[in-house]
């Protein structure tokens, strides 16, 4: 039977003995800015074999994005390809006539970009968006490519894609979108595919989806892949080496299993550190490893080193700037000290090596959170919230969205309890309505013994003294036009914490040092503050009105790892400083893993299952617990290696319409008559584990 | 499609409707007493005099009644009698739309083929030549006063240069073509009377410039900025990884998203033409709807005031529900 996903029948584009598909020579991308030149790829080189898959690491700012842009002249004014060479496939690309290079886009070259919510032409329908893909090349007819974009989209998972082609794109999930801008990738069988964070905006469950897309189209169209992620864990699940990304150049280069059990730069070790595993949990250790600093100013790049001003291990020849030079066989290292043959020891706080503590059981973390739970400072009882949908006809039937059906939860005073879910789930809605910023449809929050659910303004205001917001958003959550000081005093002076301007002023004060922030900072206005800086202004206007509990909606998901970790520490640090409560919101599960004494695992706005953090990720009872652990990609490639991944199918249901009985029976592998019929009940299966499933463990 | 369609013309009915009682409170409750201002001071200071014309135009009836009795006349397709020309204010707009209406299609059309191409190429070849172009000239349309561009545009190339022909319609010697719609382009064809079109075309040259050059340099800046705003997304971007030329990333990927504003923009001054044309057609005697409300709100004929009134507001919502067809041409998201 002919194979209409493939065009050519012999493989000869690819078979070239070995000899690179891409090979950068020195790239050089400079912005040429009013405020000066910013190097933002700085003479990079790498190449790339056919087939092989690629991965480029790197924090935000460190040019990764810029060099993948470059590779196909993507780049807009003020950008510049300054210098170097873009070999593909035996020819200069930087060198390329516009007529040429329009060949590679798309033909020898394609690229998925990170957003694919805005990455699909909105007016257009799927069917025109990869039809010109193909016809653009000359290989194909209208009607043949009509044809293939059908069987690519059936190729990448879509069902009925016959219909689906005909669909626009807001008529997609993202985890689809994403799959229809990878059928548009590999419609010419390109020799080299980009892909540029491709899951950083998509759910863990749909990530794990599309990261196994990937490795399975890798091995059967034989396509090279650059995947450029600053995720760890998704490198280590894909690509066979790795390249680390740092002021725009290249730091370390060398096969991903190597580099991170044994980073040779103290770049790559610090990013490594800074991030918690979700396979491994070390008791009593929660601060994570840090490294201070921010990136050099990239319009004043460092004579020497650049990582040096951050690095714990620097010595005095770091005043040089150190060349990429091999330090092993097929690895390579921008460090002198590893250059000389030195050692980066394994972090300070991981002392008491981890495999020692996966031999000890659990205890002592789980007879911690017993002590914690002392008096119940929050209860939740059947909350429900359900939004009228705007209505599109005149005397059409209201449709309602089902946010959060029947939650019950408990917090006691000082725990940490983490709230996890898919996006849509209702994790932001519950905290909504704890925080009374929406009014449960039916259910009772009771906060210090007081009912607030349906409580009027003024009487939840003295509350919300006591319990304080985190968001998501550090840049949208400061007003731009108030300083510091004045996003800090306002809830003083609103709530009478302070009674005069002087002690406004001292309060100010304190919270900043408290925060780590410079005392400078009160006079200055958000935007002149990093992202971390921000959070840290949010948590300091947060603990401003001296509250017992805080509610942090995705507080660490737009950060870098390493200002992940700062931030983490910090609220870890606050907790026991304060005796704060938290109820901590992330689609991270290693994050939620490390930081929280209890997990609650939201599906459709209905606990699927409750219980103290590492009984959770060792023996969750629900088979969707199980399968979110398993969707986590691990930064580990010899752990991700031997994993075998529970692949979680299809998308959640919609919250319009939900399924009878248990939400999570559509896509449940044990499900049976009684499912759909009787939603489970929240039930204490094991001591302080609750789960809602007919048949828990069973899966 | 179809039901999205019959939900929006239902919404149009009603908000007609809405607009026929506010028309009526609005003419009914402004000061000025139409008898005084109709009659004149000798009449007026006859108290008989008064009396009879107040019951004549029922102008001593409660406001709710009068309200009814509009509403029924206005049921009958009567407008009522103009106070002032003492003919049915339906046929006196009869009469005067079909100018206004040709003069301001002409000046949209006008401002929509030259702005929308004018603004997609100073987007596109942004901060050359031809974008400096397209600013002064937006610049120069914007900001010059209507009645000053008239009498400009009249002195220089009717008086100095006598390139285009004076005010008014047609050469005063020329007969207007068989009435069919009222539009001398569109009766002229149909009469085959070539020289008729040829004169009535030149003399909606100098008019409909002027009244275009505001809404040309209002489209021009708008698509020139929504063009430059869509060129930076990133769908864009994906279509120039795919290879596709750069007409037809222009064309294809960019011109449907940014056409998005302009048409609401476009739809607005189309509407704005055809309501507020009364500077420039009283320059160039064109006898419009213009010129019409001009006479009968001097008058204060409230007849003919609420005619006009009524007109305006059902064209607005005409081209409002062709702008929301548009939308959802343009863009699937609408229906949904």
């Amino acid at each position: 039977m002919q194979d209409l996903t493939r065009i050519s029948s012999a493989e000869t584009a690819t078979a070239q003995d070995g000899a690179a598909i891409l090979d950068v020579r020195d790239l050089r991308t400079y912005f040429y800015t009013d405020e000066g030149v910013v190097r933002a790829v700085d003479g990079i080189s790498y190449s790339v074999p056919p087939g092989e898959t690629l991965g480029i690491v790197g924090e935000s700012g460190s040019g990764k994005t810029v060099a993948a842009l470059s590779l196909m002249r993507l780049i807009d004014d003020p950008a510049r390809i300054v210098g170097g060479e873009i070999n593909f496939d035996g020819r200069d690309v930087v060198k390329l006539s516009d007529e040429e290079l329009r060949k590679i886009r798309g033909g020898g070259i394609a690229m998925v970009f990170q957003d694919p919510m805005t990455s699909l032409n909105p007016v257009l329908n799927i069917a025109r968006q990869l039809v010109e893909t193909m016809v653009v090349h000359g290989r194909l007819t209208e009607e043949q490519a009509l044809e293939r974009a059908i069987k690519l989209l059936g190729r990448m998972g879509i069902t009925a894609p016959e219909r689906a082609v005909d669909s626009y794109p807001h008529q997609f999930s993202g985890g689809m979108r994403q799959r229809v801008m990878l059928a548009m990738g590999f419609s010419n069988e390109p020799q080299l595919l980009i892909a540029d964070e491709p899951t950083t905006a998509l759910d863990v469950t749909i990530q794990a989806q599309i990261l196994e897309l990937i490795v399975e189209l890798n091995r059967d169209f034989k396509t090279a892949i650059v995947l450029i992620s600053h995720n760890l864990g998704v490198i280590a699940s894909v690509c066979s080496r790795v390249v680390v990304m740092y002021a725009g150049e290249i730091v370390e280069e060398g096969p991903t299993e190597k580099i991170l059990a044994d980073p040779r730069h103290p770049y790559t070790w610090a990013l490594i550190n800074a991030v918690p595993r979700i396979d491994r949990h070390v008791p009593g250790q929660r601060r994570l490893v840090t490294i201070d600093g921010t990136p050099p100013d990239p319009l004043n790049m460092p004579a020497g080193c650049r990582f040096a001003a951050r690095c714990p291990f620097r010595i005095e020849k770091c005043e040089q700037h150190p060349e990429l030079l091999e330090i092993a066989p097929g690895r390579k290292s921008r460090c002198w000290v590893t250059q000389a043959g030195g050692d980066l020891p394994p972090p300070e706080t991981s002392r008491g090596a981890p495999a020692e503590a996966k031999a000890r059981p659990d205890v002592h973390h789980g007879s911690e959170t017993v002590i914690k739970r002392g008096e119940r400072m929050l209860e939740l009882r059947n909350v429900v919230k359900h939004f009228p949908l705007p209505k599109t006809t005149l005397f059409g039937k209201q449709k309602w969205v089902h946010a959060i059906n029947g939650v019950s939860l408990d917090i006691a005073q000082g725990e940490t309890v983490g709230l996890v879910g898919e996006s849509g789930c209702g994790k932001s809605t519950l905290a909504r309505v704890i925080a009374r910023i929406h009014e449960p449809t039916a259910g009772s929050v009771l906060f210090h013994g007081q009912d607030i659910a349906h409580a009027s303004q003024a009487q939840v205001r003295p509350l919300r003294r006591r319990m304080q917001m985190v968001f998501q958003d550090p840049y949208a959550s400061l007003n731009p036009r108030m300083t510091v000081g004045d996003i800090l005093g306002e809830p003083l002076r609103f709530h009478e914490v302070t009674h005069n301007e002087k002690e406004t002023r001292e309060r100010i004060a304190e919270l900043l040092d408290v925060v780590g922030l410079p005392q400078k900072a009160a006079a200055r206005y958000p935007h002149e503050f990093s992202g971390g800086q921000r959070q840290r202004i949010s948590i300091a206007r947060a603990l401003s009105v001296r509250p017992d509990f805080i509610i942090a909606d995705e507080p660490i998901s737009a950060l870098d790892v390493n200002i992940q970790a700062q931030i983490i520490n910090l609220m870890i640090d606050l907790q026991e400083r304060f005796g704060l409560t938290y109820l901590f919101i992330a689609h991270d599960l290693a994050v939620v893993r490390h930081i929280s004494d209890r997990v609650v695992v939201l599906y459709l706005g209905s606990v699927m299952e409750i219980a103290p953090a590492d009984t959770l990720f060792a023996e969750p009872l629900h088979p969707y617990t199980r399968y979110l652990i398993s969707a986590v990609p691990i930064p580990d490639a010899t752990v991700e290696a031997a994993r075998q991944r529970l692949p979680l199918q299809g998308e959640p249901p919609s919250t319009v319409d939900p399924p009878s009985g248990c939400p999570f029976r559509t896509r449940c592998p044990i499900a049976q008559g009684i499912c759909a019929e009787v939603m489970p009940p929240v039930a204490e299966v094991r001591p302080n584990h609750f789960v809602a499933c007919h048949f828990p463990g069973q899966f | 499609m179809p039901r999205y369609i019959v939900s929006r013309l239902g919404l149009a009915v009603v908000m007609a409707i809405l607009a026929t009682l506010v028309i009526f409170l609005i003419a009914n409750t402004v000061p000025g007493d139409p008898a005084l201002s109709q009659l004149g001071d000798l009449a007026a200071s006859n108290p008989e005099f008064l009396k009879a014309f107040r019951a004549k135009w029922a102008l001593d009836e409660p406001l709710w009644t009068r309200y009814f009795i509009f509403l029924k006349e206005l049921a009958h397709g009567d407008l009522g009698i103009s106070i002032a020309s003492q003919r049915p204010v339906l046929d006196d707009i009869k009469n005067y739309a079909p100018a206004t209406i040709e003069l301001a299609t002409v000046g949209f059309l006008l401002s929509a083929i030259i702005g929308v191409p004018l603004g997609v190429i100073a987007a596109v070849r942004r901060d050359s030549w031809i974008d400096h172009v397209a600013r002064f000239l937006s610049l120069i349309g914007v900001s010059s006063p209507t009645f000053w561009l008239a009498f400009i545009v009249l002195a220089i190339f009717y008086g100095e240069l006598q390139i285009a022909p004076g005010p008014g319609r047609l050469d005063p010697i020329a007969f207007a073509p068989t009435n069919v719609t009222g539009l001398f382009l569109i009766d002229s064809i149909l009469a085959g009377d070539w020289d008729t079109f040829r004169d009535a075309l030149a003399h909606l040259i100098l008019p409909s410039t002027v009244l275009a050059a505001a809404t040309l340099g209002l489209i021009t800046r708008t698509t020139r900025a929504s063009v430059l705003e869509c060129m930076h997304q990133d769908y864009v971007r994906v279509a120039r990884a795919k290879g596709l030329t750069e007409g037809k990333i222009v064309m294809r990927h960019i011109l449907p998203n940014a056409l998005i504003p302009v048409v609401t923009l476009g739809g607005l001054a189309y509407a704005n033409l055809l309501a507020g044309a009364v500077m420039t057609e009283t320059i160039f005697s064109w006898p419009g709807l213009g010129r019409y409300t001009f006479r009968s709100a001097a008058a204060l004929d409230f007849p003919a005031i609420m005619g006009i009134t009524l007109v305006v507001a059902v064209t607005y919502l005409i081209i409002n529900l062709l702008v929301d067809i548009s939308y959802a041409l343009l863009d699937p998201r609408v229906i949904r």
